[in-house]
């Protein structure tokens, strides 16, 4: 009954699998794929905690708190993103983002 | 000991089952919710390795301006989302395949090494201090160029996103300071001579 590392470890591998599975599930839909990315760096994130609170090293939550920057930095300018491409063409379909293509 | 099993099964089971419905859902907002309610037991998950700090900055951070932020342009959007599920049932097996063999992949790596017997959660402390004093501690001194440099990224992010966002309407009547100031024959300095006065 005594929680171990590995179970931490476990959750936060099955938090990265959906993540990358609602990645591939949901290919057209932006907001979808941003909220998957977030899903995978709480993983990374709980990984980091779940090192850094076994090993006693507070290092590993310095680490944790600067990936919760990016991903809000992240979650912000992608919404972002969104936006205009939604301003313009009117949908959020990634299949339709190729204007680069040549 | 046994509390602490099932609050930590407790907060797994609800996360990972929010997390599974957040990639499922039917509904982006529904979808949204979910991955508050994620967020929400991973903070719980946090607070049971010893760390409140980022519990507190989880909940405060993610569910109150990331997640805010997601459902208002999920709310904002006039998308049709069932037009952009179509592809679901389609991308299913080879997502599956994938996802089943990371799973298998990480649960491999995690049983192939043992954790140090008698290693059990602790709150990193120094000096008897709480979590986040001793966070800041280490983050004001020791890290703190990789502090100031996340400071740094949220403001290009900022930036960013108001550079991105932001649109000049044509037709909207704006006041123009320095077109005011710059405009001619409205204003003019005369020179009144003592005992005429203007005239």
């Amino acid at each position: 009954m005594i929680i171990g590392l590995s179970h931490y470890l476990t959750v936060a591998a099955s938090l990265f699998t959906l993540g990358m599975f609602g990645i591939f599930l949901n290919r057209k839909n932006v907001i979808v794929i941003l909220m998957s990315i977030e899903l995978m760096l709480l993983a990374v994130n709980l990984n980091l905690v779940a090192f850094s609170s076994f090993h006693a090293d507070l290092v590993g939550q310095v680490f944790a708190l600067i990936v919760l920057t990016v991903a809000a930095a992240e979650a912000a300018i992608g919404l972002a993103i969104v936006v205009v491409y939604f301003r313009n063409r009117r949908t959020i379909d990634v299949a339709e983002i190729d204007l680069l293509k040549g | 000991m046994f509390l602490s099993a099932a609050f930590f099964y407790l907060f797994a089971i609800v996360c990972v089952g929010s997390a599974f419905m957040v990639i499922s859902a039917r509904n982006p907002v529904h979808a949204v919710l979910f991955l508050i309610l994620a967020f929400f037991n991973a903070s719980g998950l946090f607070i049971m390795l010893g760390a409140e700090f980022l519990a507190m900055i989880l909940v405060v951070v993610y569910v109150g301006a990331v997640m805010v932020l997601f459902l208002f342009v999920v709310m904002m959007l006039d998308v049709d989302f069932a037009e952009l599920r179509a592809g679901f049932s389609k991308y299913l097996p080879i997502g599956a395949t994938v996802g089943l063999l990371l799973l298998v992949e990480l649960i491999f790596v995690i049983a192939a090494w043992v954790v140090s017997p008698g290693s059990s959660p602790q709150a990193p402390m120094v000096r008897g201090m709480s979590n986040t004093a001793a966070l800041g501690e280490i983050l004001y001194t020791k890290y703190v160029y990789l502090f100031e440099s996340a400071g740094l990224i949220l403001l290009v992010a900022m930036i960013g996103a108001i550079v991105l966002t932001l649109q000049h309407k044509e037709g909207v009547r704006r006041q123009s300071i320095a077109a005011q100031v710059r405009r001619k024959s409205s204003v003019e300095l005369v020179k009144v001579q003592s005992g005429r006065g203007l005239l």
